[in-house]
């Protein structure tokens, strides 16, 4: 059964390391993800959002629809935190 | 269970603290533009300094500066401050959460404006991440009876 185990987990990482090499280099700039939005970010977020720090203007205003989820999602664990667990005195 | 830690070293150096961890926690909110940080970060620091109010200081004592309810209006609030200045955005002819309109409300040029959405909705996460974070200390470490009647809870 051990074998087993060992063979499965050389075969999986034999199959997912294969599937790295199609991958492109890294920091390579011809990639599809650095073609596609990228550019506009880095070249035209202080002039358009007036932020220094692009990965605020990303998360804050590219993104920011992806960000109130995450708030949301925050909230929607504090809420559930306090239904599951929060105990009312007995009267 | 939040017993005040019986320890004036503890207790002074935590009260000392404190008003300079809610200062760099507003820091690293409001200058999230120009370095890293944000909402969330900033939120987590000012929940943390809550909590270090908390065990050093005791429930009882701690609880008369921030109610529960309170604590849950907060962590609603800052959603609600999110998800109004989206539509704020949307009152002034734009799209959801298109700060640029803002422009039109506050006499700015429109970069301007983006940059001072971005901020405002920053301030909304952190309040919800500071009021989740109290609030989820407070639940799990009380067990869920944040010890309204002290004389039968004797754990």
């Amino acid at each position: 059964m051990r074998i087993l185990s060992l063979i499965i987990v050389i075969l999986t990482a034999a199959v997912l390391i294969y599937g790295t090499l199609d991958m492109p280099d890294c920091a390579n700039p011809d990639t599809p993800a650095s073609q596609h939005v990228s550019p506009r970010y880095v070249t035209r977020a202080m002039e358009e959002t007036a932020t220094h720090n692009i990965v605020t203007s990303v998360l804050g205003d590219y993104r920011g629809y992806d960000t109130l989820g995450e708030t949301t999602v925050i909230f929607s664990a504090g809420m559930a935190c306090i239904l599951i667990l929060r105990k009312r005195r007995r009267q | 269970m939040i017993r005040a830690y019986d320890d004036i070293i503890v207790k002074t150096i935590a009260r000392i603290l404190t008003p300079f961890i809610q200062i760099f926690a507003l820091y690293v909110i409001m200058h999230g533009h120009h370095s890293p940080g944000g909402g969330f970060q900033g939120g987590v620091i000012l929940g943390a300094s809550l909590i270090l109010l908390f065990i050093t200081h005791g429930l009882k004592e701690t609880k008369k500066r921030i109610t529960e309810k309170g604590i849950a209006v907060l962590s609603s609030l800052g959603v609600l401050i999110y998800s109004g200045i989206g539509l704020l955005c949307i009152i002034l002819l734009g799209n959801y959460l298109d700060y640029g309109k803002l422009s039109k409300l506050l006499h700015i040029v429109p970069a301007e404006a983006r940059s001072l959405g971005i901020l405002g909705i920053e301030i909304g996460v952190g309040i919800t991440v500071m009021a989740v974070m109290v609030s989820i200390f407070l639940n799990i470490s009380t067990g869920g009876t944040l010890l309204e009647d002290e004389e039968d809870n004797t754990r």
